[in-house]
């Protein structure tokens, strides 16, 4: 489980985050949702560490990573598997490689010991036999996938995915989505899913938290959001025609 | 670089040197960045050593028009000037440029592309899986290049000598055997590992620290190789004051 307890983080006089918490448990998909500059992606990274909260504390199983020394946080860091927005595979690697590069730096295993972690992994996103290819050959689709695998070789402890169905078609989003909610659940991992897509939000939403203007608006799971009064939740959420009629059949 | 970067630069370079996470990954790195430095860049010495060494033979001979001074005076200024700052000097600075810009571009890439983030959160040091290979290759191969360097210098000066017959063959080998003080080798080695230095870590930097998307990185690549110029030079001449 993660808990984050009142984190306030401020750009250059400019308040991001408002005194945000939340809990994120584990094996479920834990979706952080909200329209563009609302806080989402900056809560994201001061969770992973890529940005230092101005106050608050990020907790990893009761550990609390905000205070730790660089050496602490990566003990902490080794149980994270992240998948980002652009996937952020190493161009110069192959999709073999990519996968493996964790195990690489982390790991004592035999090259075919790694092998098939990396084959297992590929098997799971379903790209088997893809290991030869580099990113550049590769399509949106895939990378995410690849970014998944890449994310799940050290078997993380908690997975967090940074707008995973961004410049994706509707039905790859869908696949990527599923794929995320199955590894949740199948590995017990805590997911976090920061997102602004609604098909997420009503497919694989077991506990959402909104934010809007860097401040927590609602909680709850996908089967409450359209019973809320709240405006700027129904705003964003029910912002088109088409959730707007599917909401009125709820 | 104003005194907040040079800070930032200091703070980078001590997390450059914290303890690989695994050596042997790193050792392959770091041959990988040696054969790019050092092999990659062995054409490209080679010709403008050459050629300058040669034009310098032909412009010292130019000028010496006084029949009191001796030819073999052209190989001798020639090979001073090729190991004390052609050699390390212009090699330096046509690497800044060739290297420097690659390294900067590649990092900085990598910045934009999120790729130094996953680096992070896989509890990778980052600064020192990216930047320490490309130190230690500059540093190792950039004296190399500079001894080859010295040597195509001196060697183009006699053949352009021999070519254009501003110096006889003789005249020039006995010029660049008289009075050699070998001390003046060791201070072009110690100009080269400081311009091997500047060369990767300064673009490192300018890479690692982009924000934005390609046209930031076009810039920081631009800024990193004026920067490893001016850097050099004065560098050149610190070194210069010090040790001569």
């Amino acid at each position: 489980m993660i808990e984050v307890k009142d984190i306030y983080k401020s750009f250059s006089g400019n308040d991001v985050l408002k005194g945000i918490s939340g809990k994120f448990e584990e094996g479920v998909t834990n979706l952080i949702i909200g329209g563009s500059g609302s806080g989402k992606t900056t809560l994201l990274k001061c969770m992973v560490g890529l940005h230092q909260p101005d106050s608050g504390s990020v907790l990893y199983d009761g550990r609390d990573f905000t205070p730790m020394t660089y050496e602490q946080r990566i003990e902490v860091r080794k149980e994270i598997g992240m998948l980002f927005q652009g996937s952020a595979l190493f161009d110069s690697m192959t999709v073999e490689d990519n996968i493996m590069f964790p195990l690489n730096m982390f790991t004592d295993q035999t090259r075919k010991e790694k092998l098939e972690r990396v084959n297992f992994c590929l098997e799971r996103v379903n790209l088997a036999g893809k290991n030869k290819l580099f990113p550049a050959e590769l399509s949106g689709g895939m990378k995410k996938r690849v970014g998944i695998a890449r994310a799940i070789s050290m078997n993380p402890k908690y997975l967090f995915c940074d707008e995973p169905n961004s410049g994706l078609d509707p039905k790859t989003s869908i696949v990527i989505d599923e794929l995320i909610q199955e590894l949740t659940e199948e590995f017990k991992t805590t997911t976090i899913v920061v997102t602004h897509d609604m098909n997420s939000v009503m497919g694989i939403g077991d506990y959402i938290l909104f934010l809007h203007e860097g401040k927590k608006f609602w909680e709850g799971s996908n089967k409450e959001i359209a019973h809320t009064d709240i405006k700027e939740l129904n705003d964003f959420v029910f912002a088109s025609r088409f959730m707007k009629a599917a909401k009125d059949k709820f | 670089m104003n005194f907040t970067n040079f800070g930032r630069y200091i703070l980078l370079l001590k997390s450059v040197f914290r303890r690989p996470e695994k050596l042997k990954i790193y050792l392959k790195e770091i041959a990988k960045q040696m054969d790019y430095v050092g092999v990659g860049s062995l054409g490209l010495i080679a010709i403008i050593s050459t050629f300058i060494g040669a034009v310098m033979t032909l412009q010292i001979a130019f000028q010496l028009v006084s029949d009191f001074i001796p030819k073999t005076i052209i190989g001798s200024v020639n090979r001073d000037s090729s190991i004390l700052e052609l050699s390390p000097t212009i090699s330096a600075i046509v690497l800044a440029g060739k290297i420097g810009s690659a390294i900067s571009s590649e990092i900085g890439s990598m910045r934009v592309t999120e790729q130094i983030d996953a680096l992070e959160i896989m509890g990778i040091n980052a600064p020192g899986y990216l930047i320490l290979p490309k130190i230690i290759s500059g540093i190792t191969m950039v004296p190399m290049l500079v001894i080859i360097s010295m040597f195509l210098s001196i060697s183009g000066g006699y053949l352009g000598g021999s070519l254009s017959g501003a110096v006889t063959p003789a005249e020039y080998l006995q010029g660049i055997t008289t009075d050699f003080n070998p001390y003046t080798i060791v201070v072009a080695l110690v100009k080269a590992f400081v311009f091997g230095f500047i060369i990767t870590s300064v673009p490192a930097y300018e890479g690692f620290y982009v924000r934005g998307g390609a046209l930031e990185v076009s810039q920081a690549s631009t800024r990193a190789v004026v920067i490893s110029c001016i850097s050099i030079l004065v560098c050149d001449y610190l070194v210069t004051q010090l040790l001569l």
